[in-house]
């Protein structure tokens, strides 16, 4: 193939479909969430615009195109301009890395450092909400943003060290790599339990998802950074939150739940059977990628509905005191096993046996949260009083 | 080397958390309250002197409008004064007691409803605000049903009651009130042992029993912090003596103390009417009214009640002179009020997060903080 076809115009055609499909979906995650809580909440959502309040997404982008832009007269101008727009370059281009089904039909492009490009361009995000929270020029804007530099400074780190986990296993950068290893062996989930805890975690905080949604706490700094931004700046705070979500959920399904895969130990959807079938193949690999990264969105919103918020001393210490010695833990336990465990060879396959240990421990840990969670009971949770009934 | 100083930043009165227009200036140290001054008077609207320009039904209406999430209580409470001044308390009928008791009582799951809703949304937890409204509304569908407002019920008057109750209406009450607890429990798994939930409330704004008492505390709060003082059993109105409830209190004087108090006297509201509908049907339909003059003349003198609101002790002072249909002087005393008071003390060290469930937990409504 022609090589500007092959590196410039083809890409650039994936991308633009990348980037039309993720806004769908971004704009559907907006109506989906209303709908869900209000399932949850015992009440309707947005049902009155198209079938089931579908036209929602549409109506949403025009009242956001349509409303007065205020800009407050005491802003720094240029940076309250770039505050939205920062944090929505790098969700944007994150997409073109990430790859939603077989590579190279499925995904934009391929490199052999997605990963760490991935981290790189996700953590320059809160540079905008911390210039629009300063740039407003409003108390509570400023501490929205401070909160959330504080939080995602935090929170990065065992991000990042969760992931060290997974690339010991894997021994590459490679997302596409990463993927076709789990079909091969086992969803990382299992040898990796409290990396993807750790991960899933982070990625709360990373994201200002309930109960880490400090910088824009409603009851305590009325919308937090993005108190004074209206019309489509505000939107465009609202899209990077969500593509970074998406995002977020795309790398969790990539690194620990097999990406477009659906196998174990080579048996099942791996890479290579669906690229067998062909075009249909790939699209059906891309479906599962996005009922896995869906189902990972739905548990965001149900946490949305259940859990208070953290307050603000509390979020650093479980970052801090928990969750970096945590992954830190993880990591040297999985460097110990496998090193101490390495390959064995039996009945003539090789079988990594420091792996199979930590994926067996670590499915036994999920059945036995699963038992535990799902085993039913006799009776509501009994509420236990700290205060006692005085006698009449 | 570095400039440290404090911020100050305007919490309110247009503040989502401020439950209505409370403002609290904060001089804070990064997140940290340095010092909390809380400033009324954006709802004043001089109750007080309208009620010597208003012959005493008058008055009731306005009564309703001071605490407007529990209006019921409020009525009680001025009708009971007027009836202590004009020495007709013997003489209420039990039927009008009974609908008093289960109209307040009803009106303080209401109320504490609504409390709940607002702290739990303040707090961060979202659904419970869904749930308590989602019975809020079934309450609100009661009073509608009694006397046609949902809010500002003008329920009661001097001497007795308006209208009658309809054996439909004391069936839907207690169709309604042998569903609660369930509902009750409903919230207590979405909190009571939510681990967020207790991190944001235990050891938050303690109360000791000696400043609570010292401040004026009263109702819930002071429960919370240990003290058993219930005005239904301390001082007892209407048929509350005839009814078998406990005062729940707490220990710690936190807000989570507060929070299970309130969740507690939920259920006791539900026991108290649980006994009273079977009363109320006992009693001879149409007997609502003591036998008193149209004109509402006391004799000369001056009088202090009080009663147990969802908040506190809700006290009336009434001062006649004998001659005017119209009180000479009409004080109340808003649980609300003397409550707040405690805020600045409560949040000192505490963080801004800390504030907003600071005020949740005081329970304040500022129509009946300003008046």
């Amino acid at each position: 193939m022609n090589p500007w076809m092959l590196y410039l115009v083809w890409p650039l055609i994936k991308f633009l479909i990348a980037f039309v499909i993720v806004q769908v979906i971004v704009a559907a995650m907006n109506w989906i969430e209303r709908r869900v809580l209000g399932l949850i909440q015992a009440r309707l959502g947005p049902n009155r615009v198209g079938p089931w309040g579908l036209l929602q997404i549409v109506a949403d982008p025009i009242k956001f195109l349509l409303k007065e832009d205020i800009v407050p007269s005491s802003a720094e101008k240029i940076a309250y301009f770039l505050g939205p727009m920062l944090p929505l370059v790098p969700a944007f281009i994150v997409f073109c890395l990430i790859p939603f089904g077989p590579p190279p039909t499925f995904a934009v492009t391929h490199t052999n450092v997605g990963l760490l490009l991935i981290l790189a361009l996700t953590s320059t995000g809160v540079y905008g909400i911390i210039l629009g929270g300063w740039a407003s020029n409003n108390k509570y804007s400023l501490m929205g943003g401070l909160r959330s530099a504080a939080q995602m400074v935090s929170y990065e780190v065992p991000f990042g060290l969760s992931i060290v986990g997974v690339l010991m296993l894997c021994g590459s950068l490679d997302l596409v790599h990463i993927i076709n290893y789990q079909a091969h062996h086992v969803w990382n989930v299992f040898p990796q339990l409290i990396a993807a805890f750790i991960f899933f975690v982070s990625m709360n905080a990373e994201n200002n998802r309930t109960p880490f949604d400090l910088p824009e706490a409603e009851s305590e700094l009325v919308a937090g950074y993005h108190t004074e931004y209206s019309a489509m700046k505000f939107a465009f705070f609202m899209l990077a939150e969500y593509s970074a979500m998406l995002v977020n959920c795309c790398l969790m399904v990539s690194l620990f739940l097999g990406g477009w895969t659906l196998a174990i130990g080579g048996y099942g959807l791996t890479t290579a059977t669906l690229k067998s079938m062909g075009f249909m193949g790939g699209l059906l690999g891309t479906v599962i990628f996005v009922v896995k990264v869906m189902t990972f969105m739905m548990i965001y919103i149900w946490f949305r509905a259940t859990f208070p918020r953290f307050r603000f001393d509390q979020l650093m210490d479980l970052g801090w005191k928990w969750m970096i010695p945590l992954a830190l833990i993880n990591i040297f336990v999985t460097g110990i096993v496998v090193l101490a465990a390495p390959e064995m060879i039996i009945n003539g396959s090789v079988v990594p046996v420091g792996e199979t240990i930590l994926a067996v421990a670590g499915a036994a840990t999920v059945a036995l949260t699963l038992f535990l969670i799902m085993k039913p009971r006799a009776h509501a949770p009994k509420v236990i009083h700290a205060s006692r009934v005085s006698e009449a | 080397m570095f400039d440290v100083h404090e911020m100050e930043v305007n919490f309110g009165p247009q503040h989502p958390s401020t439950h209505g227009v409370l403002r609290v200036i904060l001089k804070i140290d990064g997140e940290r309250i340095i010092e909390a001054k809380p400033i009324i008077g954006y709802l004043h609207r001089g109750t007080e002197k309208l009620f010597e320009h208003m012959s005493y039904p008058q008055c009731i209406p306005h009564t309703d409008r001071m605490d407007y999430v529990a209006s019921a209580t409020n009525n009680l409470g001025f009708v009971e004064t007027v009836e202590k001044l004009m020495g007709i308390t013997g003489q209420i009928p039990k039927r009008a007691q009974l609908m008093r008791v289960v109209l307040s009582e009803l009106q303080r799951m209401s109320s504490h409803l609504l409390w709940l809703a607002t702290h739990a949304i303040d707090i961060g937890a979202m659904t419970p605000f869904f749930y308590c409204f989602r019975e809020r509304e079934q309450i609100l569908d009661l009073f509608e049903e009694y006397c046609g407002a949902r809010l500002t019920l003008n329920c009661m008057r001097i001497g007795g009651m308006p209208d009658d109750v309809t054996p439909q209406w004391i069936d839907d009450v207690e169709r309604f009130n042998e569903k609660f607890d369930a509902a009750i429990d409903e919230y207590e798994s979405l909190l009571t042992n939510n681990r967020i939930w207790k991190r944001r409330t235990v050891g938050i704004g303690v109360i000791s029993p000696e400043e609570a008492i010292d401040w004026g505390i009263t109702g819930p709060p002071l429960r919370g912090s240990g003290v058993e003082w219930d005005l239904r059993k301390a001082m007892p109105y209407e048929c509350y003596p005839e009814l078998e409830f406990d005062v729940p209190i707490g220990k710690n004087g936190d807000t989570y103390d507060r929070y299970l108090v309130r969740m507690e006297e939920m259920r006791q509201s539900r026991r108290i009417i649980h006994q009273a509908l079977p009363m109320l049907r006992a009693t001879t339909p149409g007997d609502i009214k003591a036998k008193i003059s149209r004109v509402i003349r006391p004799p000369e003198g001056e009088v202090y009640h009080s009663i147990e609101s969802p908040k506190g002790e809700l006290g009336y002072y009434i001062v006649s002179d004998g001659k005017s249909q119209m009180a000479y002087r009409c004080h109340v005393r808003p649980p609300s009020f003397v409550n707040l008071q405690a805020l600045p003390a409560m949040a000192k060290g505490h963080l801004v997060s800390d504030l907003v469930a600071l005020i949740g937990t005081i329970d304040i409504v500022l129509g009946e903080v300003d008046r």
